[in-house]
């Protein structure tokens, strides 16, 4: 386990950034408590302070997972996103979802036309059970 | 024939009275406050080891619960009546002056106390003992003293004055086939320092292998040159490195591969950090990301700057050869040569060939690097 470099960083905040934009830096400064990234067997976890000085107890080797798994970086250095770290990143998102008209249409389109499809997994409905119906 | 009168025998017979009386009373009151300090009245007696200072109490705590958010009082109390049974304890032992101090003597400790360290794991066998396992060999007991007959008594089996001293010899036979102008005693002090040195040696190793260190070995040589495959490989790359140009310029035999893992170790930020730090650069990172500008990357500019000088230079001193060396061949062997001589700048324009041939492929790319950035930094 060992804190991110600035070049991992960087690619990692670029590819949340698409989908985030600048709200990126509430997940980075949170007001209710010190959260960081930290890289373990590839994977960048996003966990609180009290939960990494109790992870860093375990031994590497026997240490599975820890906060929430944010993604991982290949093995040609790419950030990849992971679905777990949805959750994090809704509260922030810039409306998730595939666009339905070009951006000119965008701007000269009646208010109720469509113009985001809102596509999802397999597991959303798993995971709002409760509000969807 | 004495007679007592108590009234003349105390003139102010009735205060004194009084007084006498109340210094009585005073004095049994002081008793037994002292008493009630030093006495303390327990449910359950407490259980003390005295040898470590240390005195149990079993006692529920009712007054602790009873005593709500701030028991400081109460601990207070039960700390100092805690204190005031040990030191009660530990006045009824034995004292003796020590140096015009009064000194307790304390009995063992009886709490046993847990391990300060693990438990040392099983050491690995020698190579003796692993051979005297496999051969099936037990240690056979041997007398202590064994007959000396030279001497006519009973001698150690080794050590000091012992049976059979070869170092005690005053004549040794030259044996059939030595040289004959050898010294025997100087050779057999030698063969027992061998002997010795091969000794230390062993145990030495045994030792490393024990704890899984490394012995410090000259130059990674083994001195009866059984080594492994590993150690061969470290030894000639630490041969190959101790060159005054650290390496750089030793040529590898025709089939021979790179080493693997020789390059620079990386450096990682410490687990915890300093987690302000940590987010402020974070944020800078950000704040970079989102400001939309290509930023000077200032080590890729002075290299590009570098470079583009060597390469002003290097076409340059092309042309001065250039220049020389058809200068050089109208003149003939008597003018001078400006410059440098045909031969160097032959060599020194092939070098450039092969430079320029690497030349605009970097530029190039960097270009594009660079485009592609800002490219990227617009979005």
């Amino acid at each position: 386990m060992r804190p991110l470099t600035e070049e991992e960083t960087r690619v990692m905040f670029e590819k949340i950034a698409k989908y985030v934009g600048e709200n990126l830096q509430l997940l980075v400064d949170r007001p209710d408590g010190t959260y960081c990234f930290r890289l373990h067997n590839d994977r960048v976890y996003y966990v609180s302070e009290k939960i990494l000085k109790l992870a860093a107890n375990i031994s590497g080797d026997k240490l599975v997972s820890l906060g929430t798994c944010f993604g991982k970086f290949t093995k040609t250095h790419k950030f990849r996103l992971h679905i777990t770290a949805l959750d994090y990143l809704a509260p922030y998102a810039k409306g998730f979802g595939v666009a339905a008209k070009s951006t000119q249409d965008c701007r000269k389109v009646d208010p109720m036309a469509i113009v985001v499809f809102h596509q999802a997994d397999i597991g959303e409905y798993v995971r709002h059970e409760e509000t969807l119906t | 024939m004495s007679t007592v009168y108590p009234e003349r025998m105390s003139p102010g017979g009735a205060m004194e009275g009084q007084s006498v009386e109340e210094l009585l009373a005073k004095a049994e009151r002081d008793e037994a406050e002292k008493l009630q300090r030093i006495t303390v009245h327990k449910e359950l007696e407490l259980e003390f080891d005295l040898g470590n200072l240390l005195a149990s109490d079993r006692n529920p705590p009712t007054g602790l619960r009873r005593a709500g958010p701030t028991p400081e009082v109460e601990l207070k109390a039960l700390a100092r009546d805690n204190t005031q049974l040990l030191i009660n304890q530990l006045w009824q032992l034995p004292t003796e002056r020590v140096e015009e101090a009064l000194v307790a003597r304390l009995p063992e400790p009886t709490t046993r106390l847990p391990r300060e360290k693990p438990v040392p794991r099983p050491r690995p066998l020698t190579r003796w003992q692993q051979f005297a396992r496999l051969k099936g060999i037990r240690p056979k007991k041997k007398t202590n003293l064994v007959w000396d007959e030279v001497s006519g008594q009973w001698r150690r089996r080794w050590g000091y004055q012992r049976a059979r001293d070869d170092t005690k010899e005053w004549l040794i036979e030259v044996p059939g086939g030595a040289d004959p102008l050898e010294d025997q005693f100087a050779k057999r002090i030698q063969a027992k320092k061998e002997r010795v040195a091969k000794n230390e040696l062993n145990r030495l190793r045994n030792l490393a292998r024990a704890h899984k260190m490394q012995l410090p070995s000259a130059a990674g040589m083994h001195p009866t040159g059984h080594q492994s495959k590993e150690e061969l490989g470290r030894a000639m790359q630490v041969a190959k490195v101790s060159t005054a140009s650290v390496g750089r310029f030793q040529e590898r035999l025709p089939k021979e591969k790179a080493p693997r893992g020789s390059g620079k170790k990386r450096k990682f930020q410490p687990l915890f950090g300093d987690f302000a730090a940590e987010k402020k650069s974070q944020l800078e990172l950000l704040r970079v990301m989102k400001s939309k500008k290509p930023q000077l990357d200032v080590t890729r500019a002075t290299n590009k700057q570098m470079r583009e000088e060597d390469q002003e230079e290097a076409a340059k001193r092309r042309k001065m050869s250039q220049k020389g060396k058809r200068k050089g061949g109208r003149q003939g062997p008597g003018g001078k040569r400006k410059g440098v001589p045909p031969s160097q700048g032959g060599k020194r324009k092939a070098g450039l060939g092969g430079k320029m041939n690497s030349g605009p492929l970097p530029f190039g790319g960097k270009r594009k690097g660079g485009q592609h950035q800002g490219g990227k930094r617009r979005k």
